[in-house]
């Protein structure tokens, strides 16, 4: 599995779009961020309250938000219990924030990928015997 | 002369005006949230739509929060 904060980090550096990002657990406590802890917190709440409020609207099971404002963009996408919250300036595109922002929850999630096998030794070949030599009796 | 260079100065005050409350206008309408949901619909509610305001609300603090 790869480290939360790593994993954050990591969205922030490939995505020139994204300014900071927020991840939070089902509880809305803060399990990573690229920002200090205050405003993480302060994220991580009006997130989960604009992520409850808005699955109230439709009838089906609510995936990812975007809210586009003056000010720039939020984005809000859960997997599981796992929910990420990012900003972006304003008119990002939006399809590609959403698969940076997946991609890292998946990364999160992932198992952590097992290290390659030592290739067992080869066994050594045994010494020949010499056979026997047959006297022609069988 | 001078009524003219008024009249000119009135009327670029007012198209500067107007070009500022127009953009002003078009920033705040944009203001919309878009909802995806696990079946592939997606439901977008636009500023002046009553649903849309208190959702807004959450997307403001968290905008604010992230930019401190």
């Amino acid at each position: 599995m790869t480290e939360p904060s790593a994993a954050l980090a990591e969205l922030t550096e490939i995505s020139s779009q994204i300014e900071s990002a927020v991840r939070f657990g089902a509880d809305g406590k803060v399990v990573a961020a690229t920002i200090p802890d205050e405003p993480a917190a302060q994220v991580a709440a009006s997130a989960k309250a604009l992520f409850e409020q808005a699955a109230q609207i439709g009838d089906g099971e609510l995936t990812q938000i975007e809210a586009s404002t003056a000010d720039g963009s939020l984005f809000v996408v859960k997997d599981g219990t796992t929910t990420i919250a990012a900003s972006t300036s304003a008119e990002p595109t939006a399809g590609l924030v959403f698969y940076d922002l997946k991609e890292c929850l998946r990364a999160v999630a992932k198992p952590p990928a097992k290290p390659a096998a030592k290739p067992k030794p080869k066994p050594k070949p045994k010494p020949r015997t010499p056979r026997p030599k047959s006297n022609g009796t069988s | 002369m001078g009524r003219r260079r008024l009249i000119a100065l009135g009327f670029a005050v007012g198209s500067l005006l107007g070009i500022g409350l127009y953009a002003r206008r078009g920033r705040e309408g944009r203001e919309r949230i878009d909802l995806y949901f696990a079946d592939g619909s997606l439901v977008s509610l636009h500023s002046d739509s009553p649903e849309a305001a208190p959702l807004l609300v959450h997307a403001h603090d968290a905008l604010r929060a992230a930019a401190t």
